[in-house]
């Protein structure tokens, strides 16, 4: 089929030179030049940089190595294999096990948690880490508003900079106590995050500004060099505390395309790599060499509808109609495979997920009958937000804008596609600029509260820094989710959510679309790839053969 | 001479002040906040208002001119807002990548332009004549992005002959000098980075040159026709002179000057065309750097940026007329 | 060396404003153009782009807009000529259709660097003194970019559309026109004429319009078909960064830049519309080679 259009393409061109000279010479075009490259395929095979080290491709460089302070994936990427937190996720899930802390102990009004520490680990540096040092950590991103997960996940903010933390303080040489201000029931599963990788404070003096491109941590990769938008590389920490890494090296290499990534990765030149167009899978899966690894999926991608804005979408009945009128199946084949269709705003894999909602379902009669019901049987127009770079929850979403684009041509609705970069995209939608919407979400904590209170509570539907751009506002909904945050126990909770989760059905301030499990296409020689749901893993237990 | 060059230099006074005001406002009237494409979509209102104050985006335009110009005057370009890397540093790491592909872009443009304009200009007329020509308009017809795409289709996808990214394959050791790895691996007599170096570089090389190429090809050729019309060289025929040399002691020469003119102008061209041809061959060089930093509002990065751009440019284009007037005597400095 | 190659210009266009007083000339130009095989073939291919673009409905064998997900990523067949899209749309219809918006790009975008560069240049032109060097300063700016960073920058800050992308692309190419009438204008306000018609009283913007811009013409259509090729080629140069028409308009060069993804599987969605693109351009630059031939001969390059 290829080779058709190839010929085809050769033919035309051939005919038109011919045409454009009025002579009738054969064809002489792309001769120069190539005539000694034949044999870069067999040298391009050994390219990986040798069987210790690992080259894992992706789209775009790490902002910085000051794990604190970024919020992109890609550095987030790198410094998990630098840093270690207090308490890590399993391999696997997002229950916590011990990591730099061995074991730890919650006071009865869950106000006060104390860590021991190991006594054994050593900063890259060769400096000892201590209790002193956790302090130091904590008490540093307290300092400004750069540190953004901590200000995040702790609710600090300018006149409260230390957030629910109220104090950390070394209890000993190789223990740390935390004095929180009120309950909070996710504090151990946060503390797993990679933000809160514990860096060296000797380093962060010593390098002050520039400490983010000199990290210096923990874990099991110590950092050696980084080439701006061209590569970081990283070798192996032979001192490590934990599970000793069997690589030698990592080298993380920035490929901004992802046809020419996967090319690469085809090639041998990289040994993994993420962000696959949808379109190369099936590709991948045939070629003999690689395999196919997804992520579990702790994601939700979702078109969200302003019920903010003056106009149709204010009725709960249009709302509905648009969730009937859109066939999700179909707008699901898009995703080449990689998405199962989402109903409910949080992933089936957290606990507390609602498995007993039913779907909207496609049905375009009803839909066209609820529109009409509503008064809006004659059609309407709506903008549709969309962001132009793919995100892991929705790889494609000019694609998906325009299927659902025709398909709400079906039942009238005239819809008029908004593409904005990631950035600009987003303060559109938290100004509410848009009617209809692109987002999604990836879990942070792998607790509900972080899908439903962050993205459908009232609380967090103001205009300029909404992370509910629905502008959902339900006050019955929003004194559940406050109840289950201050709740304990985990099965009570469980059922809140449930509750929760049945009245968003109701309101459909959302259209759910999927639930992916980002692919990532990895050689065959590369055993023990096991992908964590939050996004990144550290590479340790990799193995080359 | 020297007063020409000096005159010349200070009217590019004006010239790139004015650059600099058109990059500063122009990147002020985006909408859009920097502040939240640096912290993303998971920062409060609180912090976003901490980073602005900080980063003295609440400043009146104006100020932030008169800052921006302050730190330029004694050569700091600022710090980039997303990367918090110096300007400088950031630009400095890249440039060589642009250069290297510029040049060697201009080099195969010059080297098969100039020689495919000579031969067909010698035998006008012949097949060679028709068919470089012929390909020389489709040259200059060419969507660059569009011939780099098909490129990496038949050249990496179908036969698998040259990388379609990046400069050097990672297992390449390259100790560098100028950071031009072409440059650099004969330098250090290493030829395995030599080769993969030029292979890297061979695509997005061909790319780059098609349309200064074609162009130059077709204006050696018809400055080369017009001259060689000329008395002299007619005269020079008829003294008995070997025809090849008559034709490039004193058509080559008399030709030259047009061909200057336009490959001074077609650097210019590369300066933007590397912007589309660093996107598809994922090439770390400048190009793709400002139009990421553009899209996403890294004011210091963008206007420095786009300052060195146009400094680089305009000097080009001076040294082009410097060149030209040493080469035609006849023309007046002025 | 920009204003040494303009004042060369303008000397040839001196020379060269002294043949063409009569109509005939123009119609001796024609078929000049008509006669030389390379113009030719660009009418041609230019006559069949409109003819395209008339009976578009006529000519395309689908709707260009129709999806059919099930469909996605076809191989060129009997369906489907030229194969299908992402969304499984017909590649052949829709590029039937973008030929409309391609016309409209070329036509608008030059429309634009034509009014406004003319218009600068004029004035500047005739006027001379202060006027003409705030005029050139500015002109000079522009110049120092190179266009598509330009034009880039200007999409970023008027938005993203197919609207917007034509104005950065036309403001882009004002320089080029401004340069060339004000050094026509230049030659042209000291012929005797010109001198005559201010001596009787004529006012300035009447000189300006009837006597002096109708001389520059020849330059300018020759400038203008040469120009559209370029503008063509750098708005589809935007929609492929993004920049340019939004979804879902069969602009061929965000066809071009949607079908990137599908490269290894389904290489016909980038392939067709970049040949549409590279055959339409070549249209434009062999007429206007040939204008510029038949117009002036002396302008040759």
């Amino acid at each position: 089929m290829k080779k058709k259009a190839l010929w085809m393409l050769l033919t035309l061109f051939a005919m038109m030179v011919l045409v454009v000279a009025g002579c009738s010479s054969n064809d002489e075009a792309n001769s120069e030049g190539d005539s000694d490259s034949q044999d870069t395929a067999d040298s391009a095979e050994e390219s990986s940089g040798g069987s210790d080290t690992f080259v894992f491709g992706r789209g775009a460089d790490s902002e910085q190595l000051d794990p604190s302070k970024v919020t992109d994936g890609e550095s987030i990427y790198v410094t998990n294999q630098i840093y270690d937190t207090l308490v890590r996720y399993e391999q696997e899930g997002t229950e916590v096990k011990p990591a730099l802390a061995s074991d730890w102990k919650t006071s009865e009004d869950g106000l006060k948690w104390t860590f021991q520490l190991r006594d054994d680990v050593k900063f890259h540096d060769g400096t000892d880490f201590t209790a002193e040092d956790v302090v130091f950590n904590f008490e540093r991103w307290t300092e400004g508003a750069e540190y953004v997960y901590y200000g995040y996940m702790f609710g600090a903010s300018e006149e409260d900079p230390g957030g629910i933390i109220e104090k950390v303080e070394a209890t000993g040489d190789y223990e740390v106590t935390f004095t929180l201000s009120e309950p909070n029931a996710p504090f151990l599963n946060t503390l797993a995050m990679p933000p809160f990788g514990i860096a060296s404070p000797d380093a962060i003096k010593k390098h002050g500004e520039d400490y983010f491109k000199n990290p210096v941590g923990t874990g099991p990769f110590v950092f050696e060099e980084w080439k701006q938008d061209d590569s970081i590389t990283l070798s192996k920490n032979e001192d490590y505390f934990g599970e000793t890494a069997k690589v030698d090296k990592v080298i993380f290499r920035v490929i901004p395309d992802n046809g020419a990534r996967f090319m690469e990765l085809q090639a041998g030149s990289i040994d993994a790599m993420n962000g696959m167009n949808p379109q190369d899978i099936q590709q991948a899966e045939e070629d003999d060499a690689l395999q196919i690894i997804r992520r579990p999926s702790m994601n939700v991608s979702y078109m969200a509808m302003n019920t903010d804005k003056e106009g149709p979408l204010q009725d709960k009945k249009v709302r509905q109609a648009i969730n009937l009128a859109i066939d999700k199946e179909k707008l699901l084949t898009l995703f080449e495979g990689i998405g199962k269709p989402a109903k409910n705003p949080m992933p089936p894999s957290l606990w507390g997920y609602n498995d007993e909602i039913e779907d909207y379902g496609y049905d375009v009669e009803k839909a066209k009958s609820l529109l009409a019901e509503a008064g809006y049987g004659d059609g309407m127009s709506l903008t549709l937000y969309t962001m132009s770079n793919p995100r892991p929850y929705l790889p494609q979403p000019k694609f998906a804008a325009q299927a659902i684009q025709e398909m709400l041509k079906e039942v009238n609705i005239e819809v008029e596609i908004v593409e904005n970069e990631w950035d600009s995209h987003l303060s559109a939608t938290e100004n509410g600029e848009h009617d209809m919407a692109f987002l999604g979400w990836t879990g942070d904590n792998g607790d509900p509260d972080n899908f439903l209170y962050v993205l459908l509570d009232k609380d967090n539907a103001k205009k300029g820094s909404a992370g509910n751009i629905a502008f959902y506002k339900n006050d019955e909904l929003h004194d559940i989710l406050k109840k289950a945050q201050t709740e304990l126990d985990q099965d009570k909770r469980s059922s809140l959510y449930k509750e929760a989760q049945e009245i968003i059905h109701e309101d459909a301030p959302w259209f759910p679309i999927a639930h992916t499990t980002p692919p990532l296409a990895v050689k065959k020689e590369v055993k023990n790839y096991i992908p964590h749901p939050t996004g990144s893993e550290p590479f340790n237990y990799l193995e080359l053969n | 001479m020297l007063n020409y060059i000096i005159r010349r230099l200070v009217s590019l006074v004006p010239v790139v002040i004015g650059v600099s005001i058109l990059a500063f406002s122009l990147m002020h009237l985006v909408p859009g906040d920097p502040a939240r494409s640096i912290l993303g979509e998971k920062a409060t209102e609180t912090q976003l208002e901490m980073l602005r104050e900080e980063l003295n985006l609440n400043d009146p335009l104006i100020v932030q001119y008169g800052n921006f110009m302050g730190k330029i005057a004694t050569g700091d370009l600022g710090e980039s807002i997303k990367s918090k890397e110096s300007v400088a540093a950031e630009i400095g790491g890249r440039l060589p990548a642009t250069i290297e592909l510029t040049l060697f872009a201009m080099t195969i443009a010059v080297v098969v332009g100039v020689l495919a304009g000579v031969i067909a200009a010698v035998k006008q007329y012949s097949w060679f004549d028709n068919l470089s020509m012929s390909g020389a308009l489709f040259g200059v017809s060419m969507p660059i992005f569009w011939l780099g795409l098909m490129m990496i289709w038949l050249f990496s996808v179908e036969l698998n002959w040259l990388p379609p990214s990046g400069r050097l394959s990672n297992d390449i050791e390259l100790t560098t000098v100028t950071n031009l790895y072409l440059l650099d691996s004969i330098l250090t007599l290493n030829g395995e980075a030599f080769v993969d170096a030029l292979k890297h570089l061979l695509m997005p090389g061909l790319a780059l040159a098609t349309i200064p190429m074609a162009i130059i090809a077709r204006m050696t050729r018809s400055s080369m026709l017009e001259v060689m019309k000329q008395d002299y060289i007619r005269t020079a025929n008829a003294k008995g002179l070997a025809g090849r040399l008559v034709v490039f002691q004193h058509a080559l020469k008399n030709a030259s000057l047009p061909v200057l003119t336009v490959i001074g102008l077609q650097f210019g061209f590369l300066l933007g065309g590397a912007v589309l041809t660093e996107t598809i061959f994922s090439w770390p060089g400048v190009g793709r750097y400002v139009v990421d930093a553009i899209l996403s509002r890294d004011y210091p990065v963008v206007q420095s940026t786009i300052l060195i751009i146009a400094v680089i440019f305009v000097l080009v284009n001076l040294i082009t007329d410097i060149l030209y007037t040493l080469f035609d005597p006849r023309i007046k400095l002025d | 060396m920009e204003d040494l190659a303009a004042e060369a210009k303008a000397d040839q266009m001196d020379s060269a404003l002294k043949q063409k007083k009569n109509s005939s000339l123009w119609l001796d130009s024609l078929s000049r153009v008509v006669k030389s095989k390379t113009s030719l073939i660009g009418l041609i291919i230019i006559s069949l782009l409109i003819i395209i673009a008339a009976f578009a409905p006529q000519i395309a064998t689908h709707s260009p807009t129709d999806q059919s997900i099930i469909n996605r990523y076809q191989a060129p067949s009997a369906e489907h000529w030229l194969g299908t899209d992402e969304l499984g749309r017909d590649i052949f219809s829709r590029l039937v259709h973008g030929s409309r918006i391609t016309i409209q790009i070329g036509v608008i975008t030059v429309g634009i660097s034509m009014i406004v560069g003319v218009f600068l240049g004029a004035v500047a032109g005739y006027f001379g003194r202060w006027v003409d060097q705030i005029i050139m300063r500015l002109i000079d700016i522009m110049m120092a970019f190179p266009s598509i960073l330009l034009a880039i920058a200007l999409v970023a800050v008027l938005g993203k559309s197919l609207t917007n992308a034509m104005i950065a692309v036309g403001i882009v190419g004002v320089p080029h026109f401004a340069r060339i009438v004000r050094s026509t204008v230049l030659s042209v306000k000291e012929t005797e004429y010109i001198e005559a018609s201010r001596v009787i009283g004529a006012k300035n913007g009447r000189i300006l319009f009837s006597h002096v811009l109708p001389n520059c013409l020849a330059p300018i259509i020759v400038q203008a078909t040469l120009t559209i090729g370029t503008a063509i080629l750098d708005a589809a140069g935007l929609s492929f960064l993004g920049l340019g028409a939004q979804p879902p308009l069969p602009e061929w060069g965000a066809m071009l830049s949607d079908g990137r993804s599908a490269l290894q599987t389904a290489p016909w969605v980038v392939m067709f519309p970049g040949f549409a693109i590279l055959l339409v351009v070549l249209g434009f630059n062999l007429l206007g080679d040939g204008l510029r031939d038949a117009l002036d001969p002396r302008l040759k390059q």
